[in-house]
């Protein structure tokens, strides 16, 4: 690479080097694979200061935790080097450091907060022998005194009963405690930076706000620097000091927090703050979307490499941009034509279609159930009961979306499949388009497949990777007798490629061979594939990169226009069911909580857990989150096994009292069409 | 963990043998009467002499095969309490004679196998998978490729040959028990077992091998190197509990495969065990002695599972808490 490409640090206003803690300069990190070298890192330069949270966000594959595992020099052994640049860090060039001085630094000066606690922590120790080991092996405390200290972490980190809990393993833990626990060994050896790389993607939204609140502020009462890795824009907004937003490999743009929400000057960071659905704003009729995808970092495109998906490319778009300042002090984009960029709009009033006008014409409904119940008889430690579903009923009328809302274990996914029939409910009633669908024979079964379709979360694991995509798509037209002949067939895969935006020749490639949204555009034609009234997406955009994630929302709305689809669209993010929804359903821990349109749910929500959701659902503009209130819901949720007498909800509930436990709420007409179960409205 | 807890897992897992056994019980009974062919015809014939029909008649009510068959169940099922399991049909000896001192033998060659192979495979198992790729790597899985493509008589016959032209020495013919002359008893049975040993240690080893590379890329792993534990740490305490559950599982299954199919390395060593005895019961129809033979095999695959288990339960907590 010439000099001319290479990132120069600019002469700004930025601190005096000297000041800051790790300064990553001109970091390139090479992956060997069987097809060909990856430089999954190309130039990467930040630098976090002593005590602040410095973000580093992108999609997937854009080198972020790759950056992050060089400061570590974690990076799997043989597969991947560290081919140029240097990380300095306290004075030392980590890059460089003999791996005996490395591993005395890790855990002790820097410490690492991985993404999936349900993986990150051993199966086989105690919690008590995971916290003790960092405090033995870098302090040399004494086996009694580190055990004293690991108590004490685990009061630190919010967790009730440390006594208990260190004797504890990690499979008794739920998801939310393991993070804290993995925050604890973070803080074991007090540290000067700590590098948590999506740590809250994997937790549910209630309790990624009990993680974040809990970073920020033991960030700041121990002065410790975090670099938060995330994908995820709104958390970065409530508590990131600084951004560094990373593509294909580089850094592309840098600034503080309210200069990249407010001003961002390079096409690809505005693209990304407007793909993503907003709580804050009125609801777009449609999301903009980043068209295309990252490119392949074995062969990335000459010069700027946003520039293939780039509105604003231009000839001077061949030579690659190096970052320079602009816009706020502070920011820097790497993008030739930041000047021309128009500011991120104010939504202005021609732009937004008016809430009201979601509300379609009232149809009879497809979907009408009632009393729906689902009991699980399990058999994992003490035998038991798990009532996933209790006492359910809704409508969807014909061509609209119910948005079923909740954190997990809540049986959405039950509902979802009990509709489909994929699951047998234990009770209540289905109705189909007017007939009962809650029972069905054999061969009433199979022709109600044709109606009911589902479209699930990995698109990866729910696709065949022995056979084509148009091998795929053709088994249920052959199977149901849909389309006869082999080249009819042919045609109609086609005609469902085009459908969903694929070019034709997909059809003769294998799952592997795509990326995440053509896989779930795939998932997509299959259930189309038997022209069905009515699909349920079961998170079917939650595993994607936001910018994909946009162009499905799009896609799974154009076809409900096209086609007069009614859709049940499960998700945990809220900003995205009020995006595609016209009503709304939420549940918790089996139960119905609250269900009503869309915009009457988000804007005048009824019930305590609703609320509580909206609350922690994170907004991407850091001026709304500082001045938001932080009443996070706490605790955690009960086992379904053993759910609170009455209302289900009244353990974690602001408005709680005895009464609650008496009886449970069913869901009354608060507002007209808007049904709620609580006591206490 | 309680110890209580322990306790009831293993209680539990006992119970749970009961009828599995009981099953196999029955099974091999019924089998064995439905299969054609008769010792008391084949054992007058291979007297000589006229066989008549009251001969035979008389052979079968001395034998109890004249009563009916839930009777002829449940006092061989009686046995087991007792601790009379009957004689030998052929022989007249009482079958725990026959089996007591062939068991003995049979055993102390599986469990000296076993120990040769966990003793050498685990370590091996986890260098190759810690220099994956290496010549070291590709060295032991090449000596472990031969363990399993050379059948263990051959080895074994080699293992004479060698024995014979380099030291012109034979192990001895003659079993004597180790706690009376372990020397003696250790000369004659440490060969079969390390000619069993080889292919036991090889399947180990490509077991252990492929779990620790498993086990390597865990997220927990990454997570102990983000602690700063020292490298030795992250593998005995880190890896290894966690490789070693499948790896038990495997030793486990090869040890009581041992106590029946060792039939032609015994007949290389000149050895009589359990295997050479089976192969004359079953060629005999030797009911009595066969149906019994069949339930301690039976009952040394279930003991090895819930010795496994409770094994792999102490390694791991999750295991103890689902049973």
């Amino acid at each position: 690479m010439s000099a001319a490409v290479s990132l120069a640090v600019p002469q700004d206003d930025r601190p005096d080097p000297a000041e800051a803690l790790l300064r990553i300069e001109d970091l390139r990190v090479e992956f060997s694979t069987h097809r060909g070298i990856v430089r999954a890192v190309d130039g990467v330069s930040y630098d976090v200061r002593p005590g602040e949270i410095v973000a580093v966000v992108g999609e997937s594959g854009c080198g972020k935790s790759v950056t992050a595992l060089s400061v570590m020099r974690l990076l799997p052994a043989h597969a991947a080097r560290i081919t140029g640049g240097r990380i300095m860090f306290r004075g030392q060039d980590l890059a460089h450091l003999p791996a005996g001085a490395m591993r005395a630094l890790r855990g002790r000066d820097i410490a690492m907060i991985f993404q999936e606690p349900m993986t990150s922590l051993n199966p086989v120790l105690s919690v008590a022998v995971q916290i003790m080991e960092p405090l033995t092996i870098h302090l040399g405390l004494s086996p009694d005194a580190a055990r004293a200290r690991a108590a004490e972490l685990l009061g630190l980190v919010g967790l009730s009963d440390p006594e208990r809990r260190l004797e504890q393993y990690p499979h008794e833990l739920s998801g939310g405690m393991r993070q804290r626990v993995m925050i604890a060994i973070a803080l074991s050896c007090d540290p000067k930076l700590i590098i948590a790389d999506e740590p809250t993607t994997a937790l549910d939204v209630t309790i990624q706000a009990q993680i974040l609140e809990l970073m920020k502020d033991l960030s700041q009462r121990l002065g410790i620097a975090l670099v938060v890795i995330t994908h995820n824009l709104g958390i970065v907004a409530r508590y990131a000091d600084r951004i560094n937003v990373m593509y294909a490999g580089r850094v592309i743009e840098h600034g503080d927090s309210t200069a990249i929400f407010h001003g961002p000057r390079h096409p690809y960071t505005l693209g990304l703050l407007q793909s993503v659905p907003r709580l804050d704003r009125p609801r777009v009729a449609r999301l903009a979307t980043i068209p295309g995808m990252p490119p392949d970092l074995r062969n990335p495109p000459v010069g700027c490499r946003f520039a293939p998906r780039c509105a604003l490319r231009a000839p001077v778009c061949d030579t690659a941009p190096s970052l320079r300042p602009i816009g706020m002090p502070g920011q820097a984009t790497a993008c030739h034509r930041a000047e021309e960029l128009a500011p991120p709009p104010r939504f202005e009033p021609g732009d937004i279609q008016p809430a009201t006008a979601r509300e379609m014409p009232p149809t009879s409904p497809l979907v009408s159930v009632r009393g729906l119940d689902k009991s699980f008889r399990i058999s994992i430690g003490q035998s038991g009961v798990l009532r996933a579903v209790a006492d359910i009923g809704f409508d969807i009328p014909r061509g609209q979306t119910l948005g079923l809302v909740g954190e997990s274990g809540c049986g959405k996914t039950t509902v979802g499949r009990m509709l489909v029939h994929l699951t047998e409910p234990s009770d209540g009633e289905i109705r189909f388009d007017g007939a009962d669908t809650t029972h069905l024979a054999r061969r009433d079964n199979v022709a109600f497949r044709r109606r009911a379709q589902i479209v699930c979360q990995d698109p990866y694991s729910s696709l065949n990777p022995r056979s084509t995509l148009g091998a795929t798509l053709a088994e249920p037209l052959r199977v149901h007798r849909l389309v006869r002949g082999r080249r009819a067939r042919r045609e109609r895969v086609a005609a469902l490629l085009d459908m969903v935006g694929l070019p034709r020749v997909m059809a003769e490639r294998y799952p592997h061979q795509l990326s995440g949204g053509q896989r779930q555009r795939i998932g997509i034609a299959r259930a189309l594939a038997m022209q069905p009234s009515f699909i349920v997406c079961d998170e079917a955009v939650s595993a994607l990169d936001v910018s994909i994630q946009g162009q499905i929302i799009n896609l799974l709305e154009d076809l409900q226009r096209d086609l007069g689809l009614t859709y049940l669209f499960i998700a945990h993010d809220l900003a995205v069911v009020r995006h595609i929804s016209h009503r709304i359903a939420v549940m918790y821990l089996g139960r119905m909580m609250e269900i009503g349109a869309a915009e009457a749910i988000l804007s005048e929500p009824l019930h305590p857990y609703t609320r509580a959701l909206l609350d922690a659902a994170p907004v991407p503009d850091p001026t709304i989150e500082r001045a938001r209130r932080q009443r996070s819901l706490q605790g955690e949720l009960p086992s379904p096994l053993a759910p609170p007498s009455g209302c289900v909800f009244r353990t974690r509930c602001p408005l709680a009292s005895v009464e609650c436990a008496a009886t449970v709420p069913v869901p009354r007409e608060i507002r007209p069409g808007h049904f709620a179960a609580c006591i206490k409205l | 963990m309680k110890r209580g807890g322990m306790l009831r897992f293993i209680l539990h897992r006992l119970a749970l043998a009961i009828p599995t056994l009981f099953g196999v019980a029955v099974l091999i009974f019924l089998m064995l009467r439905v299969i054609p062919g008769d010792i008391v015809e084949i054992k007058l014939r291979a007297d000589g002499g006229q066989v008549t029909q009251a001969m035979i008649e008389q052979e079968r009510h001395r034998l109890g095969l004249d009563r009916p068959l839930p009777v002829q169940f449940a006092s061989w099922l009686e046995g087991f309490v007792t601790g009379d399991l009957g004689t030998s049909m052929w022989t007249d000896r009482p079958v725990i004679v026959e089996i007591r001192e062939r068991l003995e033998l049979t055993v102390e060659v599986a469990i000296l196998a076993a120990v040769i192979a966990t003793v050498i495979a685990i370590p091996l198992g986890s260098l190759a998978a810690l220099f994956a790729g290496s010549v070291l790597d590709y060295t032991i899985r090449l000596v472990t490729l031969g363990g399993l493509a050379a059948p263990a008589f051959w080895v074994g016959m080699l293992i004479i040959l060698g024995l014979l032209t380099l030291f012109h020495w034979m192990p001895p013919m003659t079993f004597v028990p180790i706690y009376r002359d372990p020397i003696g008893n250790l000369s004659q049975l440490i060969f079969p077992a390390l000619a069993i040993g080889y292919r036991f240690a090889a399947v180990v080893t490509r077991m252990t091998r492929s779990a620790v590379l498993e086990v390597m890329r865990e997220d927990y792993i990454r997570t102990a190197r983000a602690k700063g534990v020292y490298e030795r740490l992250v593998i005995t305490r880190h890896t290894l509990p966690n490789a070693l559950l499948p790896t038990i599982t495997v030793i486990g299954l090869e040890f009581a495969f041992l106590i029946g199919g060792l039939v032609v390395t015994e007949e290389v060593f000149n050895l009589n065990g359990i295997g050479r005895l089976f192969v004359q019961a079953v060629s005999r129809n030797d009911f009595i002695l066969i149906q019994t033979l069949v339930m301690i095999i039976a009952a040394v695959f279930v003991l090895t599972n819930i010795v496994v288990d409770i094994i792999c339960a102490a390694l791991d907590p999750r295991l103890r808490a689902g049973r």
